[in-house]
């Protein structure tokens, strides 16, 4: 109860930081945009090859971009947590009663949110293109898009927390989070891999990801990859969220 | 009235810190003993890097000590960290407000964190914008505050739940003399009502205008402590300089024999005494030298600032090792 209480005030907080400013949404959806507007009408003829996953070029390109816009939409949001650090702020929460995993996870379902508007604005624009797509996997890809806004935000307060400083903190996460994406066969789908390639997409848990996401814009949505994606998200964004936390305890400015 | 009060508000032993770095251990606090009375305002004085703000973090419970013990508002600081956070307050460096905010939001968030409901932290807020004198701009955000504004919403921040022992860190450092004096004030405010503060500083003037008692600090230990005066008095007591019409040296073998001349030799043309306490020793050295006819022609009486009590400890003058950066 009090963590969800608390959980609630430090959300609205931040939130309400963050709706002064609306700006941040359109900025962060651009990029997206641009690829749903400049790169996937390359996929057009791709599309007809064998070994491309079927649906569509858009249906196949869209699950893998919503992944993407969660996966680096979040891993930057350490950055103002670096911010915080250095003007006391996190200090003085951290001396308050509050829950040390409010702490967390107020700031990181902000980001959350925030993914999943942007998520629900690239959906709408890739309509226009041939985009298809039920209600019933039109939620669960946002709860599952929501999941890994969850685990990388949670990662990224982690790492800034760890090493509280940008000049850092902004090449150790994007040298992280490159492979992962190039790994994932968000831009062109990895059964057009060669084989070593393909073995190591397999340990990336971004890649199952997007199989479930691909999967459930077909209306796949009660299948065994949809299930293995969901599960693998959920339990890293389970430990990262516990790991931020914990470092929200330790950190001193 | 709180009832069951522990004896003190903060009693620590042997607290200490240390930090693995790449060239080795660093004790940043060597086993510190304190005792800080309910009420007072008691001052933590010493250089930069003498483990001020490590013991005061320990204290306010954002740092783990590496051993030792310590009570805090009557809680054990170890075992219920959570209980010693519901009644402390505490005011870091550099503050804690958001830029981005406005400082009346920020109370209300801070009132809010320790529980209250919607109305109550809103009427807390204004409460504390009204005493703190925050009325200009409350509503604006916090970065166009100016520095003593910046300071003063720090401070109410850190009052919201009404804690009954605040901690301030450093609470004037970079403030203009007409600040620092509002702060002043508003500390002073704090002791009227009972509040327990326990603050560092690096400011001779500050440990000395301010507080009731303190500890000097120097590489993570306690070298001296005491009140402002008894510390001074430890020193040197106090030092009397007079003048007298015709010979100097009669007036010395005058003064030399009597029981409360520490010492006393010629510098000039006046006669310089180290006496215990200088408000006493005045008094019978104007009746002495009355009594044998000699004549005053000067007087002079001063005390040992702190910063002697600093230099005869440390070897070091506090003033030379220079403000914050």
């Amino acid at each position: 109860m009090k963590l969800a209480a608390d959980t609630w005030l430090v959300f609205q907080r931040y939130f309400s930081i963050f709706i002064r400013n609306p700006a941040w949404v359109v900025v962060g959806i651009v990029q997206p945009a641009l690829y749903l507007l400049l790169f996937a009408p390359l996929l057009k003829s791709v599309a007809s090859l064998s070994g491309f996953p079927p649906g569509g070029a858009y249906n196949v390109f869209v699950p893998g971009l919503l992944v993407q816009l969660g996966l680096f939409g979040a891993s930057g949001v350490g950055f103002n947590l670096i911010a915080e650090l250095r003007e006391g702020v996190v200090e003085r929460l951290r001396v308050t009663p509050v829950s040390r995993l409010a702490l967390l996870l107020g700031k990181a379902l902000r980001d959350t949110l925030t993914i999943l508007i942007q998520s629900a604005i690239l959906i709408a624009l890739a309509f226009p293109f041939g985009l298809k797509l039920q209600p019933l996997g039109l939620v669960v890809v946002l709860g599952l898009v929501g999941l890994i806004g969850l685990l990388f935000a949670s990662i990224s307060y982690w790492v800034a927390l760890v090493l509280r400083d940008e000049n850092s903190f902004a090449p150790v996460i994007f040298t992280a989070a490159l492979p992962l994406l190039l790994l994932s066969g968000v831009l062109l789908p990895m059964s057009l891999a060669p084989s070593w390639l393909q073995t190591l997409s397999a340990i990336n848990p971004l890649s199952h990801a997007v199989t479930a996401a691909r999967a459930l814009f077909l209306g796949h949505v009660g299948t065994a990859d949809v299930a293995e994606g969901v599960a693998i998200v959920a339990v890293l964004a389970v430990l990262a969220v516990a790991g931020a936390a914990r470092a929200f305890g330790r950190a001193i400015a | 009235m709180p009832n069951e009060r522990a004896a003190t508000a903060i009693a620590t032993s042997e607290l200490r810190r240390t930090f693995k770095g790449r060239r080795g251990t660093l004790e940043a606090v060597a086993g510190i003993d304190l005792e800080v009375h309910h009420g007072e305002i008691f001052g933590f004085l010493g250089p930069n890097g003498a483990g001020k703000t490590t013991t005061l973090r320990m204290l306010a419970t954002l740092l783990p000590p590496t051993s030792g013990e310590a009570q805090v508002a009557g809680e054990d600081l170890l075992r219920h960290p959570d209980r010693v956070r519901r009644k402390i307050g505490y005011v870091g460096q550099v503050g804690g407000a958001s830029p981005d905010v406005t400082g009346r939001s920020e109370l209300v968030f801070e009132a809010r964190l320790y529980g209250a409901d919607p109305a109550t932290a809103r009427r807390r807020a204004q409460e504390l914008i009204a005493t703190l004198d925050l009325e200009v701009c409350a509503d604006r955000k916090v970065k166009s505050y100016s520095g003593g504004q910046r300071r003063r919403l720090d401070m109410g921040i850190g009052l919201v739940h009404r804690p009954e022992l605040l901690f301030l860190d450093e609470p004037t450092t970079g403030l203009d003399p007409q600040s620092r004096a509002r702060m002043w004030e508003e500390v002073a405010r704090l002791r009227e009502a009972g509040t327990t503060v326990f603050l560092t500083t690096h400011y001779l003037e500050e440990a000395d205008a301010l507080c009731d008692r303190l500890a000097i600090i120097d590489h993570g230990r306690i070298v001296a402590r005491g009140t402002p005066d008894q510390l001074k008095r430890e020193v040197a007591g106090d030092v009397i300089t007079f003048g007298v019409r015709g010979e100097v040296g009669t007036a010395l073998e005058l003064v030399r024999s009597e029981p409360w001349v520490k010492e006393a030799s010629v510098d000039g043309e006046t006669v310089r005494l180290y006496v215990d306490r200088g408000e006493t020793a005045a008094p019978s050295l104007l009746r002495l030298l009355d009594s044998q006819g000699l004549e005053l022609l000067t007087l002079s009486l001063s005390r040992p600032s702190l910063d002697d009590v600093f230099l005869r400890q440390t070897g070091r003058s506090l003033r030379e090792s220079g403000p914050a950066a």
